[in-house]
């Protein structure tokens, strides 16, 4: 079987102080090769706990991930990252961050080259490439990571709010980015956020994920990624269904954060 | 406290008179344009101005203090040339006579005495040579008629009446009438150091050129000095062999952390001064001690600095290398290493600065050459110019290393403090 899925994943471990957190319970997901799935939820409800498993940097108490059909145990180049922001290395230069993977393959240098001067322009830096990092601004920089991990040529991309650290306006200029290298790559892309509007626009598929324990509360199937993929996002946010299906999530999920307020109002 | 009080007075003169030949708004840069500076660290710039005033200032006031050529002013020195008293004596049979002593006060050579005549009355004038900043004792009855006989005494000194243990103020210093009739004549002594106490500036210089030709104690001072350097050199160079793998170990193994936390937590509190005495009876006096002193000096700063290093990874860098599919090896000689080469930069110039005051230190206890060897062998014989020397040149030679590190660290680790 190709592509990656999870079955029956749950995650439970011990505190300091004896208590037991239950991250995750009963997440079952499968991915076909080339999906975009965001993955959307209040703070706590187990989705970079989730991400982490994907990674390989976690093991699940129960249940497992398997990628085209062997199971994850650790992390692995199939599987790459793209993290929030800080994980470049600054003591490299750019055109070095991004062929990182390819060079600790061993793979030859002009080939290397080939790759990142491929995916420096994909990216829009061809005029960066023996800059240092440092001299980056944040959207310049979640550029790189973006090639860096594409120059690896993982078969699934996992995002951990990417675009988190980002200023308004380029994040919206990033997000069109993520769709135009989803689509032209045709990578499977595992993208977790905490904005809604960001899980419309990059997500063929969106899962909703609930607290305590950490689950999945509602999965959807959105046309709005494969609109973006041609259009302005501007006009993706304006057409038909996206407020709709926006205010829905959003009613969802203050639903559950009052829930957990009301839970803890309760007790005390 | 004078020497305090002239620096604050310089400090506040320069300050207003810098200000008011300064013109205001000559630069044009964000900082000159805020308006609240006070509690704003970043418009605090340091004034270039007063730096250079500051080290004249101190050049100023070592010459002014020490009645050095190279200073146009001076506070009032020793009283040089003759100066004179008239004292007044009573005879047994109660009659009065005046009598005058004068004293030659000289730096240098040692002159003669002035030549009296004996003047007039039972009372003989005298005459004496003091030293500068000394006191001379002169016995007046000696040449005096009838001195030897019982009511023959000394009752005034200038006119101002005087007893056994007391003294009187004279023109250019003050004399003391002693129980047993002597007179302790000590001219003024001015406001200037002598020589044995601070040297002027010009004398250290030139010290420091003789020095530098002649050497120290057959030993040239290229050699004192590099002595010194090369304990330093040695002991962090051995202090880092050790220290950043271990540190590195302790970084990435538990079973080190746990192993070894025990013993750096509490060697690192241990100034390496208090070392001295054990490294001395395990290593005795020379080079093998010094340099096993600078290794462990060097070694828990340097074994703190580079587990710091590897603790201070961000765990986002260390995954996306997992996850690039980078080995451990890789990852330990691609992203840790690097990682941590800006803390391992502040630990070994911390080191260096440590090391540096312990060698002089060790030096100053026992060694037959080095920096601290040099100023401990002339302050015993009193040759203040020499430890001065010393002194400016050992606080050279830190700030030079400081200042090396600093370089490099810029040069090799652009990104520090930048990630």
């Amino acid at each position: 079987m190709t592509g990656l899925t999870v079955e029956n994943l749950s995650m439970r471990f011990d505190l300091p102080n004896g208590q037991h957190v239950q991250a995750l319970k009963n997440v079952s997901l499968a991915l076909k090769p080339g999906e975009l799935m965001s993955v959307l939820g209040p703070s706590g409800c187990g989705k970079t706990t989730l991400l982490n498993i994907l990674a390989g940097f976690l093991a699940p108490s129960e249940g497992r991930v398997t990628m085209n059909g062997h199971t994850v145990t650790g992390p692995a180049a199939e599987r790459g990252m793209v993290f929030q922001q800080g994980a470049l290395f600054e003591w490299m230069s750019v055109r070095r961050n991004v062929d990182f993977g390819p060079r600790m393959k061993g793979m030859a240098k002009a080939e290397r080259d080939r790759i990142t001067d491929h995916l420096l322009e994909t990216v829009g830096l061809q005029d960066f490439k023996d800059k240092a990092v440092y001299e980056l601004s944040g959207g310049m920089q979640q550029r790189v990571a973006l090639a860096r991990c594409l120059a690896n040529d993982p078969d699934v991309i996992l995002m951990d709010e990417p675009l988190g650290a980002l200023d308004a306006l380029t994040r919206e200029k990033m997000q069109g980015l993520v769709l135009k290298l989803w689509k032209e790559t045709g990578k499977t892309v595992v993208l977790i956020t905490h904005s809604v509007e960001e899980a419309l626009l990059l997500g063929e598929r969106l899962v909703v994920m609930a607290p305590r324990p950490g689950r999945i509360f509602k999965e959807y199937r959105l046309p709005f990624a494969e609109r973006g993929v041609n259009a302005d996002l501007r006009d993706v946010k304006k057409s038909e269904g996206f407020a709709q299906t926006r205010e829905e999530i959003l009613t969802m999920i203050w639903g559950m954060e009052e829930e957990i307020m009301g839970r803890k109002e309760r007790r005390a | 406290m004078i020497v305090l009080g002239f620096y604050v007075a310089l400090f506040v003169a320069s300050f207003l008179v810098v200000r008011l030949l300064r013109r205001r708004g000559a630069r044009n840069d964000l900082t000159s344009r805020k308006t609240v500076t006070f509690g704003d660290e970043s418009a605090i710039r340091p004034d270039r101005t007063a730096s250079v005033i500051s080290v004249l200032a101190i050049f100023l006031i070592w010459g002014a203090f020490t009645g050095s050529r190279i200073v146009p002013l001076h506070v009032p020195g020793p009283f040089l040339g003759d100066m004179s008293f008239t004292y007044t004596a009573e005879n047994a049979a109660g009659q009065r006579d005046d009598a005058t002593v004068t004293v030659r006060a000289y730096r240098g050579d040692k002159p003669a005495a002035p030549e009296v005549a004996p003047g007039e009355g039972f009372a003989r004038d005298d005459s004496a040579v003091v030293a500068a900043w000394r006191s001379v004792l002169i016995r007046p009855a000696d040449n005096d008629q009838d001195s030897g006989q019982e009511g023959y005494r000394i009752v005034a000194i200038d006119g101002q009446p005087v007893g056994p243990d007391q003294s009187v103020e004279v023109a250019q210093g003050r004399v003391l009438l002693t129980s047993k009739g002597s007179l302790n004549i000590e001219p003024s002594k001015g406001l200037q150091m002598e020589p044995i106490w601070l040297p002027a500036p010009e004398t250290v210089v030139a010290r420091f050129f003789e020095i530098a030709r002649d050497g120290y104690q057959n030993i040239s001072l290229w050699e004192h000095l590099g002595a010194s350097l090369m304990r330093v050199l040695a002991g962090f160079a051995l202090g880092s062999l050790v220290g950043i793998p271990l540190g590195y170990a302790m970084g990435l193994s538990g079973w080190f952390r746990g192993w070894f936390d025990p013993i750096v937590e509490f060697m690192r509190p241990v100034p390496p001064l208090a070392l001295i005495p054990l490294v001395i009876i395990w290593f005795g006096i020379w080079e093998s001690g010094k340099i096993v002193l600078l290794f462990l000096a060097a070694l828990w700063i340097m074994t703190i600095a580079a587990r710091s290093g590897v603790s201070g990874v961000r765990i986002s860098k260390i995954h996306a290398a997992y996850s690039l599919g980078a080995s451990k090896t890789q990852i330990l000689r691609h992203v840790i290493i690097p990682n941590s080469l800006p803390d391992i930069f502040t630990g070994a110039r911390v080191a260096m600065g440590v090391c540096w005051g312990t060698v002089v230190a060790a030096e100053l206890v026992a060694a037959q050459k080095g920096a601290g060897m040099m100023i401990i062998a002339a302050s015993k014989f009193q040759l203040t110019d020499i430890v001065v020397m010393g002194i400016i040149l050992i606080g050279v030679i830190g700030y030079g290393i400081d200042t090396l590190m600093r370089m490099a660290e810029k040069a090799l680790v652009p990104w520090k403090g930048r990630g």
